[in-house]
């Protein structure tokens, strides 16, 4: 399953994250923020009007607004 | 020791290191540019319990200091002393985000293994005790093996104790000038483990307390009810632009007149006294009565920004900016672009897509800016009735409004266009932390609106100070023959009729051709520019605006005001914006596009505005 698919409020944990598919800028960003492989994150809003782009990830403490097309680049398992 | 000393504040976004800067050096900031680079410079003066001073500089915030933007490259230049022309600093006063110590400790100990002289301000703890959290600074500083303070920037806590920490931290550095030792740095993986490590050290208690910020963004970033909401603070905020600043306006506009009166009375007539009342006073004066209308959009933009809500608003607009291949981020320029197109653009330095910035530039001219409101205001009072329309809608709002709209919707329209074309490239990304919602403080507040206000003012002291009183001389040189009118004989009527042959088709008449001259260097000048034409074309006139609507009211057919309206919605008429363009994308190149194709808008929209007008017969 992939972070973009993830119901909302469930805990999850990144097992992987294929970066090739991500514009390098993305990927660094993403990293540096801490939505990298074994961070523990959850989808706490998706979209607007009923979309389902962006989405705001909880990592730890923080919230991170992504879009759906890194959410969907992480592979994740429900904890 | 003679030597200015310097210290330098780093930390992530959103660690609270700007309230922190101007709790520590107060409202005498210093802003420039770092030379070279796009890059905002904001430096003050922060005197040490000693009493001597040291130069303390606010640097981007940085996630990294592997740069993903020039911010964060400027900060990572300046901390390793590779800035050209800028002086390494002695002492890095590192912040942190208390609440979020596991994020922010991931770059902290990159900054720490420089080895440099470092002070930790352990940040917004209050917001962390909100939270639900007890923290040992103690135990951070063991882990850290650099001193730990813990500060509250806004209510000014810890701010004795860490400008003493800041001079121990310089004593040291004086005594031991050696070039720093280094340590290796970690991997990315190995900075955050560590980093989780010493968080969960430093942490002594943890309660379970919901977070206040994720109840509120329950109900802000709700997907229905987040844009409802967004969409009426807009609205309140371009309402409250026009209903609040009048009283203020009005005052600002009668001391203008006692000024221009008591000149009047107390200096014998003549050129020079013409000059001051019929030239600089109306000129200045008729720009800066508008200062209230600037000072409260800037007031609701820096609300926004310091209570979080910005970021919230870029997330709900990123599907509607993703529609016309644009981000969510590309929304906080594009919306500081209401008060002025220049921050607005120098804004987009946090775009990190080339593509997506630039696009953003280009469009950025588009949003209705606080510069026209003095157009805007004019033309609406003197030709639109103020009457309401069902509902206690002003019929005056409505149609500002709806100029508003019109800017953005053409915007819009300019992004779809620009990314199919000149700027196509891959789809941007969005990626943002959400900071933590805080209370606004007044201070923050108030020197943010006083360094706004005072660009603006320099602008009326400048640029439209000299555009005023070379607009005078043009109208009175050379002195009508009798029996000619003034306007006619000058220079300046003889410029305005080479206008007037161009815009005549789109209904413009000669005072609007004169008024456009002048106004290329700022917008608001059209209106001192009607003011001076038209108190020379009337003399005895009293140079206020109430005076110039009547004018204007009498002399401009409806077809031509609001032509004259839809062409301010488009055409680039700001030279100071023209330069910060060129500035921000290097070059004359793409100034040059956005010149055109704007003016080819206004040109084409006024000209529609004006033929449908008058075949409605309005």
């Amino acid at each position: 399953m992939t972070l973009d698919q993830l119901d909302r409020g469930q805990r999850a944990t990144v097992l992987s994250v294929d970066w090739a598919i991500l514009a390098p800028e993305d990927a660094k960003r993403l990293q540096a923020m801490g939505l990298d492989q074994g961070a523990h994150v959850a989808v706490a809003h998706r979209g607007v009007f009923g979309g389902v782009d962006p989405l705001t990830v909880t990592v730890g403490r923080m919230t991170v607004a992504v879009r759906r097309v890194h959410a969907a680049a992480m592979t994740v398992e429900a904890i | 020791m003679s030597r200015q000393r310097r210290a330098a504040l780093v930390g992530n976004p959103n660690s609270g290191k700007s309230a922190l800067f101007n709790a520590l050096t107060g409202a005498r900031q210093k802003i420039a540019n770092y030379p070279g680079v796009t890059v905002e410079r904001k430096a003050g003066r922060l005197i040490l319990p000693s009493g001597a001073p040291v130069e303390l500089i606010d640097l981007p915030g940085s996630y990294s200091f592997d740069a993903a933007s020039p911010d964060e490259e400027v900060t990572r230049k300046v901390i390793h002393g590779e800035f050209p022309g800028e002086a390494l600093p002695e002492v890095l006063v590192l912040v942190l985000d208390a609440a979020n110590l596991e994020q922010h400790l991931v770059f902290a100990q990159e900054v720490i293994a420089l080895g440099r002289p470092t002070v930790v301000a352990l940040n917004m703890l209050d917001l962390a005790e909100r939270d639900g959290l007890t923290l040992d600074p103690a135990a951070l500083e063991k882990a850290l093996g650099v001193p730990v303070i813990p500060t509250v920037a806004v209510r000014r806590k810890g701010l004795t104790e860490l400008a003493e920490a800041i001079e121990q931290a310089d004593v040291r550095a004086a005594a031991d000038p050696s070039p720093a030792s280094p340590r290796p740095a970690l991997a990315l993986s190995e900075r955050r483990q560590e980093a989780r490590k010493v968080a969960k050290a430093a942490i002594v208690a943890e309660s379970a307390q919901h977070r206040i910020h994720a109840q509120v963004d329950r109900v802000l970033l709700h997907p229905w009810i987040g844009p409802v909401i967004l969409f009426a603070i807009l609205f309140v905020m371009f309402q409250a632009v026009f209903a609040w600043a009048t009283p203020f306006a009005d005052g600002l506009e009668a001391a203008v007149t006692a000024i221009s009166d008591w000149v009047v009375a107390t200096f014998p007539g003549g050129f020079l006294r013409d000059l001051v009342t019929q030239g600089i006073l109306a000129g200045v004066g008729s720009v800066v009565v508008f200062l209230p209308q600037i000072v409260i959009l800037f007031a609701f933009i820096l609300v926004m920004e310091a209570s979080g809500y910005m970021a919230r608003a870029a997330f709900i607009m990123d599907r509607m900016m993703a529609g016309v291949g644009l981000s969510g981020k590309s929304f906080i320029p594009l919306l500081s672009s209401f008060a002025c197109a220049i921050p607005g653009i120098m804004a987009t330095r946090s775009i990190a897509d080339p593509k997506d910035r630039l696009t953003t530039i280009l469009i950025a001219p588009l949003m209705t800016c606080s510069a026209r409101l003095p157009v805007y205001a004019l033309i609406i009072a003197a030709v639109i009735p103020q009457t309401t329309v069902g509902g206690g809608i002003g019929l005056q709002g409505l149609v500002l409004f709806g100029l508003y709209v019109a800017g953005i919707i053409g915007a819009m329209a300019a992004a779809l266009l620009l990314r199919r074309t000149v700027t196509q490239g891959s789809a941007s990304g969005f990626i943002m932390e959400m900071p933590r919602y805080q209370m606004p403080r007044l201070r923050d507040l108030a020197i943010g609106l006083w360094q706004r206000a005072w660009i603006f003012l320099r602008r009326a002291g400048t640029i439209i100070f000299a555009a005023t009183i070379a607009l005078w001389v043009l109208l009175s040189f050379p002195q009508a023959e009798p029996g000619e009118s003034q306007i006619d004989a000058s220079f300046a009527g003889m410029v305005a009729d080479g206008v007037h042959a161009v815009v005549e088709p789109i209904g413009f008449n000669r005072e609007m051709a004169l008024a456009l001259v002048p106004a290329m260097a700022a917008r608001e000048v059209a209106v001192s520019s009607l003011a001076t034409t038209y108190a020379v074309a009337s003399e005895d006139e009293e140079q206020t605006a109430l005076a110039l609507e009547h004018e204007v009211a009498a002399r401009w057919s409806l077809p031509t005001a609001l032509a004259f309206l839809a062409w301010f919605v488009f055409a680039p008429q700001c030279l100071s914006t023209i330069a910060v363009a060129r500035r921000e994308t290097n070059g004359w190149k793409w100034p040059a596009f956005m010149v055109g194709y704007l003016f080819a808008l206004a040109y084409v929209f006024a000209g529609l505005t004006y033929w449908i007008a008058v075949a409605l017969g309005l």
